[in-house]
């Protein structure tokens, strides 16, 4: 279900914790399947929780919970635009409609060719630096205006 | 550099360059020397615990709870294991110097939580880190990886026979898990769901286990408290709001950005630190502790100093420290709007009031904001609050509910013409101006 990698990276994320408590890896371990699979398909979310000996359904709660979870395919990059108060205030909310102009999808969808998803995020700890984006849960964008956004979509090929 | 001014620092000095965080850098500017002094001197934990109580230190989380007191809470004999945990889970909106600290200045963290874990007997610890930034998680790992090769962490602690393990835990998108025992559910594994309390989690904790949690900049707080002596920490601040303070600086003014200042620093210059309004705008209101902190309008906020107690008196919370500066461009019933949206999306559904009610107080402002509102909607608003407030297992209801009632009570005549006209008093043109997004219409 998951490579040699994921299962090594998931095994130094169980020994963060006491050894009775392999449950506290879970978060760790569905990011690792979720990058590794670009989603979280429910086989994934099932064969994480035997992996870690715990119930399959404390799984599904723990990944229907959090939500930098994807429970539904997304394109190749999915990108998260905080449009919380802070960034609002210097653009987040603009920046938002800016990208689902140039895209010409509105949050929650995918562009057609599969190659990016919208989301709108919730506040991400960097409001200093609004407009702020984060491609794929990992790389944070900030100061994200016009030509920045430009920039980024170039890129993300 | 996202730290762009200070006065008197303490937490901020010398972090300029891109290795800075490096234990070389830190130890070069005097890092790890409290924590070696107290394992050479073999200092008694109550001496520990008391040097934080004289500082005054209060929790920079967001509670300002006394951090001393807090740590004589942990039963210090108890046999088993012990644990102490870093609250980094910043996701209240406004708030982003745990960033910043954890980025520029990690092993204060490290440091701050050896010296605590020593003062309480614990044995272990985890930092859980916001899910969104995972560059500075990832550079927490690095920075506990040079801590464990240099002997600072881990097994026999500089020859002294204490023992402290250190862990980062990611989190994964729930402003929820900022609460602490949400916060521990999560480590264990579980839905970021609050605990009943009591049992405190002094008593029982991470695992059921005795555990203290405190926030990022209260444990970076700790080595300097440590070194300068509880006194001096308390009179660089004022009297009962001890030492200095990271404030973040966002929305509209020039220089969005972290500011270190001592506690008792007039808003008016730390507003001047941050580059004045932006495009020489007049200020309408600030939200100086977060957003779920009590909105304070412009008057009444350039009389404030920035300190846990003026900012109480002024009807609101100093919080964690995030400032959040609106100019007259603002609508206030879209300011609102977009708030009661953050805390229906992030209640955690387990209390019902909190669950049904932040879905109604958002409905009910945003149908004032797109012009459906009812004449009897703002009394419909407060007493969604009341019924909110005081009547959950955590805050998070009650952090909803503030922000609505002291935005109706301040800026009414705004919510009414709303209601009365169907539109706003700011021109829409007005409000789009204020971002400063759009250069070029599109």
């Amino acid at each position: 279900m998951l490579t040699a990698e994921s299962l090594q990276r998931i095994d130094r994320e169980i020994a963060k914790y006491p050894p009775d408590q392999k449950q506290s890896a879970v978060m760790a371990a569905l990011a690792i399947a979720q990058e590794e699979k670009g989603w979280l398909p429910n086989e994934a979310i099932e064969f994480v929780a035997n992996y870690l000996g715990m119930p399959p359904i404390a799984a599904f709660e723990v990944a229907t919970f959090y939500n930098m979870y994807d429970l539904k395919p997304v394109g190749k990059y999915k990108i998260s635009v905080c449009t919380n108060l802070p960034c609002m205030l210097s653009g987040g909310v603009d920046a938002g409609k800016y990208l689902k102009k140039k895209l010409g999808i509105e949050y929650n969808e995918t562009t057609a060719d599969g190659l990016i998803t919208l989301k709108e995020g919730e506040c991400m700890g960097a409001c200093g630096d609004a407009p702020v984006m984060i491609v794929n849960n990992r790389r944070m964008c900030s100061w994200m205006n016009p030509e920045q956004i430009d920039k980024l979509l170039a890129e993300l090929k | 550099m996202a730290i762009l001014g200070a006065i008197n620092p303490m937490l901020t000095v010398g972090l300029e360059g891109d290795k800075a965080w490096r234990l070389a850098d830190y130890v070069k500017r005097g890092g790890y020397s409290a924590l070696r002094r107290i394992l050479e001197q073999n200092m008694a934990q109550g001496d520990v615990i008391n040097e934080v109580k004289k500082s005054v230190l209060r929790g920079r989380g967001g509670a300002g709870f006394p951090t001393g007191l807090k740590w004589s809470f942990m039963p210090r004999s108890f046999p088993g294991d012990k644990y102490v945990v870093c609250n980094s889970d910043e996701g209240e909106p406004g708030t982003f110097k745990d960033r910043d600290i954890l980025r520029y200045d990690p092993h204060s963290v490290i440091e701050g939580m050896a010296i605590a874990a020593y003062a309480m007997g614990a044995g272990r610890g985890y930092n859980y880190i916001h899910g969104e930034i995972w560059e500075i998680y990832q550079r927490f790992e690095e920075a506990l990886a040079e801590a464990r090769a240099a002997g600072l962490i881990g097994k026999n602690i500089l020859g002294s026979g204490f023992d402290f393990e250190l862990f980062a835990h990611h989190g994964y998108g729930a402003y929820i898990c900022g609460e602490e025992t949400a916060l521990l559910e999560s480590i264990e594994g579980k839905k970021g769901q609050p605990r009943f309390k009591p049992p405190f989690p002094a008593s029982f904790g991470l695992y059921g286990k005795p555990t203290t949690i405190n926030n990022t900049e209260t444990f970076a707080s700790i080595p300097y408290i440590m070194n300068l002596g509880g006194e001096s920490y308390l009179n660089a601040g004022k009297p009962n709001n001890g030492g200095t303070k990271l404030f973040s600086v966002s929305g509209h003014v020039n220089r969005p950005g972290n500011y270190e200042i001592p506690l008792g620093t007039p808003f008016a210059t730390l507003l001047e630190m941050a580059g004045g309004m932006r495009a020489g705008r007049k200020l309408k209101a600030c939200i100086p502790g977060g957003s779920s902190a009590p909105v304070v309008p412009a008057a009444m906020m350039m009389d404030c100093t920035m300190d846990y107690d003026s900012i109480s008196k002024a009807g609101s919370m100093l919080g964690s420290g995030a400032v959040i500066v609106m100019d007259e461009s603002t609508c206030m019933v879209r300011a609102l709007e977009r708030l009661s949206f953050f805390y229906y999306e992030e209640s955690c559904g387990q209390c019902t009031p909190c669950r049904e009610g932040t879905s109604w107080l958002y409905k009910v402002v945003h149908r004032i904001e797109h012009g459906h509102g009812r004449s009897d909607d703002l009394a419909l608003l407060e007493s969604v609050t009341t019924n909110i407030m005081g009547r959950t297992i955590c805050a998070l209801g009650d952090a909803a509910s503030m922000p609505v009632q002291s935005f109706v009570k301040h800026f009414r005549d705004e919510f009414a013409y709303h209601i009365d006209n169907k539109k706003c008093l700011v021109p829409v043109d007005v409000q789009r101006a204020g971002s400063g997004f759009f250069t070029a219409t599109v």
